[in-house]
């Protein structure tokens, strides 16, 4: 067992575990944050994708001793204040979540994209959500929901 | 005339879509019971034998761990589906690859992949059969006397051809078809958790889309009747059919470990297990053989399709029923004779999945329509126009299209819409000469909504409308599930509008069979045309009840409704009202000579599809799509053109990404790295319009459209390569190397030179 420290979603977590633990599975298991989820465990699909000092990550691929002393935000960390966070908004008013398994990494990864880019290109929403895959929608809602978030400025 | 209370034809927010997007939804793997174990499966490393020993290494400390063989079912050994073939465990033989034979249960999750390595099973290997043609030649009998699941015969009017159409057709056209297998590959994989209570029986909650299937195989597994059997969907990331029957297996053995450990006992599949083990779309080969005229007139077809089912019959005959009614496609056949057949072979059982066989044999016959039209010199919409069955004729099941049908309307506007002429048109002119060659093609096709034939009757699917004490309001109870499609919603929808009560006044209930009616599985695009409707009649019968026992005034306003209601619980009682589907009347289905009025609707559609071929790299892109559809009436206009989206990214996958390599039985590619569906940048922009021509058999006027998409987009895009490269493919997926190896075998390949007329026999299929 190895002792890990690190931040989720702005509070400090002190974990102790398996150094070769998946970041996701101690997101989920350990801290009961269930919003992270497993689609392929070998950072294919990109349900598992939270954000790590910054980076968009696939957690099923980080030991947690990578992560020690990171900075993560997960879907749990989006909302603000208990109220939908504007991406989360035009995702659910433009239809970009169906079955909603891989809408939380979808979020993660657009929060991520608008951070870099407010403005995003539809060729740049396409290569900025490309690691995340979703079998119910064919993106096409899912572009017009980045889209409609971009244009409200919903990374601010 | 807009109705102050619309809400059927709005886009309301998802029911559920707050908690999804703000990832608090709780799916199977999100929960957690109190004492709660994991469990494992031990499978089959053949694709056939016999079991001659199965041993336990002792290095794992095996007293901690819960073991289940065949012989801890306390009932049948069987997994039941329409027929009892399918054990739910292998006892003396295996029959496919990932054949489960043994579980295992432990409270640490981690402690069981090397458990599961650690049980040695020995066999005595059997020759293995992986293909249609080995299946009907009977290389080994490995199901029944013939290795045949099921077949049929469908013959217009019950009518053998007369031999001199053949004499006296301008043309023959033959033509061979093949599709492959595809996973549904929804992004959360199987996964179940059962309890277990002498006194109370059995309890799963899980994935999947039809909770009482999975009740009555429980009742056969464990002896027990429905009542101790209960079954709770909880919130399911994707189906597409692969959640329709497989949940009967998985549940089973989850329920077995559960009763054996005392514990409550989840089992999730990881990604390789579930590709693995779990079903696919049934690979397919259809032939054709066509009499027409040299105006362009169908005057003959004979159609043979043979699907492979795998291992065990599952839902084969079933699927073999779609395929074969949908293969006649939108047209007017004088004669026809359609010879069906599903086959097995020591493949894991291929199962239901979105377009049920229909995708299999409108791939075969679009394709089919296009080399038709080629050969006889029409442009392929012409060929289709001259055809095309209208309103007031007969489908080749015979049955009246009295409801409006306007498939030229349709072509018309996909045409238009799709700027095809213009564009093919520019192509031709650019192809010879560019490296990157396009082409536009399309195709024309129904797909019927609701079960098949006399399927809906048998069903006798019921709905019930629950109305809270405290607050007055309804709660719809039905055991249709939500994955991703929308029931929740557009029931909803279809209640509150039905009510006169706001969207956000109606809820749905979780479905569980103790708490809800049955009303039938989440399949076959029947929940919005057949469910919908259901939920409008009990709806109406409750506003009687209301209006006859306590008083609502008509017209009534939200709060009217409340009070009647709240007066109605504190005077009379109880309010829960129960409908039961009642067949519509002059729609009869005869399986004998199957024939009739297969399904009480259709969907109509006409898909565009544009297409870059590369021939440099031999990758096929598809750059846009159209899809002009029509469906009834939309329900919700943006759930609605998610599903034909997605249904057409899963087609595009179907048709150029998406292929199962097996080795040995055994699916080689079980992986998301290197089982390859479409991206975000591998889908073009898809442009979805419908058509609405209200029908009577679904709330509203709304048909079916769940499938729909999934049957079209495939030979749209090969019938669009064939016109950028001038080849004809005959076989799904089209993967770039299929590509490259057709164009390399043929001299001066990948330059001008692709013209069949110039580059001979090559382009016949009999060589393909």
């Amino acid at each position: 067992m190895t002792q890990i420290h690190l931040t989720i979603n702005g509070k400090q977590e002190t974990i102790e575990a398996p150094p070769m633990k998946r970041l996701l599975d101690v997101l989920r298991e350990d801290l009961q944050l269930t919003g992270t989820k497993e689609g392929c465990g070998e950072g294919e699909c990109g349900a598992c994708a939270v954000i790590l000092n910054g980076d968009l990550i696939n957690s099923c691929l980080i030991p947690i001793l990578q992560a020690e002393g990171t900075e993560i935000t997960t879907i749990e960390g989006i909302a603000i204040d208990e109220k939908l966070h504007p991406i989360q908004q035009c995702f659910l008013e433009n239809g970009g979540a169906q079955c909603g398994i891989c809408t939380p990494g979808m979020i993660l990864a657009t929060h991520h994209l608008l951070e870099k880019n407010p403005k995003p290109t539809l060729l740049q929403i396409q290569e900025g959500l490309n690691g995340n895959l979703c079998r119910c929608t064919g993106y096409t809602r899912i572009f017009e929901a980045v889209r409609a978030a971009a244009l409200i400025g919903a990374a601010r | 005339m807009t109705n102050p209370h619309q809400i059927v034809g709005t886009s309301p927010l998802r029911k559920e879509g707050a908690a999804k997007v703000l990832g608090r939804a709780l799916y199977t793997d999100d929960i957690t019971l109190p004492g709660m174990w994991f469990g494992a499966t031990v499978r089959s490393t053949i694709p056939r034998g016999r079991i001659t020993s199965i041993t336990f290494d002792p290095a794992i400390p095996w007293h901690e761990f819960t073991i289940v063989t065949a012989a801890d079912i306390p009932g049948e050994n069987t997994i039941v589906h329409l027929t009892k073939d399918h054990p739910c465990l292998a006892s003396t033989h295996v029959n496919h690859d990932s054949e489960p034979i043994l579980l295992l249960a432990h409270p640490d999750r981690t402690a069981l992949p090397a458990a599961v390595a650690a049980v040695h099973i020995t066999y005595e290997d059997l020759p293995a059969i992986y293909t249609i043609e080995d299946s009907e030649q009977q290389k080994e009998i490995i199901w029944g006397e013939d290795n045949t699941f099921k077949t049929y015969l469908m013959q217009k009017n019950q009518q053998p051809i007369p031999e001199e159409i053949w004499q006296q057709a301008d043309f023959i056209i033959e033509g061979e078809y093949r599709t492959g297998a595809q996973e549904q590959l929804y992004i959360e994989n199987n996964g179940v958790i059962a309890e277990y209570d002498p006194e109370t029986g059995v309890t799963v909650r899980g994935s999947m889309q039809c909770p009482f299937y999975l009740v009555h195989a429980l009742e056969l597994v464990f002896n027990l009747p429905a009542e101790k059997c209960r079954v709770i969907q909880v919130e399911t990331g994707g189906a597409f059919g692969g959640k329709e029957d497989f949940p009967s297996v998985i549940g089973s053995h989850a329920a077995l470990l559960a009763m054996k450990s005392g514990h409550p006992v989840k089992i999730c599949y990881d990604r390789a297990e579930d590709m693995a083990a779990t079903t696919k779309r049934h690979p397919s080969r259809t032939r054709h053989r066509t009499a027409v005229s040299k105006d362009g007139k169908l005057l003959a077809g004979e159609i043979e399709i043979a699907l492979d089912g795998g291992a065990y019959a599952t839902l084969s005959p079933v699927v073999l029923s779609r395929a074969t009614i949908h293969a006649p496609g939108p047209y007017h056949w004088p004669h026809l004779t359609i010879r069906s057949k599903a086959m097995a072979t020591n493949i894991p059982p291929h199962g239901a999945f979105r377009g049920f066989g229909a995708p299999q044999s409108i791939f075969a016959l679009e394709r089919h329509m296009d080399k038709i039209a080629h050969t006889i010199g029409l442009p392929p919409e012409e060929l289709r126009r001259r055809n095309f069955l209208s309103t007031g004729d007969r489908t080749a099941t015979g049955q009246l299209l009295s409801d409006p049908v306007d498939m030229q309307a349709l072509l018309t506007r996909a045409l238009t819409e799709s700027n095809y002429h213009a564009k093919r048109a520019q192509f031709d002119a650019e192809n010879p000469t560019a490296t990157i060659k396009r082409g536009m093609g399309f195709a024309t096709f129904f797909h019927g909504s609701g079960f098949t034939g006399s399927g809906e009757r048998r069903l006798a699917s019921e709905v019930a409308i629950d109305i809270d004490l405290q607050t007055g309001l309804p709660l719809i109870l039905v055991a249709s599930t939500e994955f991703g499609q929308g029931t929740n919603t557009i029931l909803c929808q279809v209640a509150a509008e039905t009510l006169g009560l706001p969207f956000e006044d109606v809820s749905i209930a979780q479905p569980d069979t103790r708490l809800v009616p049955n009303s039938g599985p989440t399949v076959a695009s029947r929940t919005a045309m057949i469910v919908g409707k259901l939920v409008e009649r009990v709806s109406i019968q409750l506003l009687e009840k209301l209006r006859t026992e306590a008083a609502l005034p008509t017209p009534h306003t939200p709060d009217d409704f409340k009070q009647a209601a709240i007066r109605y619980s504190e005077e009379i009682g109880n309010l829960e009202v129960c409908v039961r589907y009642e067949a519509p009347p002059n729609i009869f289905w005869d399986d004998e000579t199957y024939s009739g009025d297969a399904y009480p609707a259709y969907a109509w559609a006409a898909y565009v599809a544009e297409v870059a071929v590369d021939t440099t790299t031999y990758t096929a892109q598809v750059t846009d799509f159209h899809a002009v559809q029509e469906v009834g009436r939309v329900i919700h206009p943006i759930l609605a053109a998610g599903q034909i989206e997605g249904g057409i990214a899963q087609a595009i996958g179907y048709a150029l990404y998406e292929k199962c390599i097996w080795q040995n039985g055994h699916l080689a590619n079980n992986q998301m790295t290197n089982y390859i569906m479409p991206t975000s940048t591998d889908v073009p922009p898809i442009h979805v319009h419908f058509e609405e021509t209200p029908s009577p058999h679904g709330p509203g006027g709304a048909k079916g459209i769940g499938e729909l998409p999934m049957d079209g987009p495939a030979p749209a895009i090969l019938n669009a390569i064939e016109h950028a490269t001038g080849i004809s493919f005959t076989e799904i997926p089209l993967l770039p190397e299929d590509i490259f190896e057709r164009m390399t075998r043929t001299p001066g390949s990948g330059t001008e030179d692709l013209n069949p007329a110039i580059a001979g026999p090559i382009f016949s299929e009999t060589t393909a």
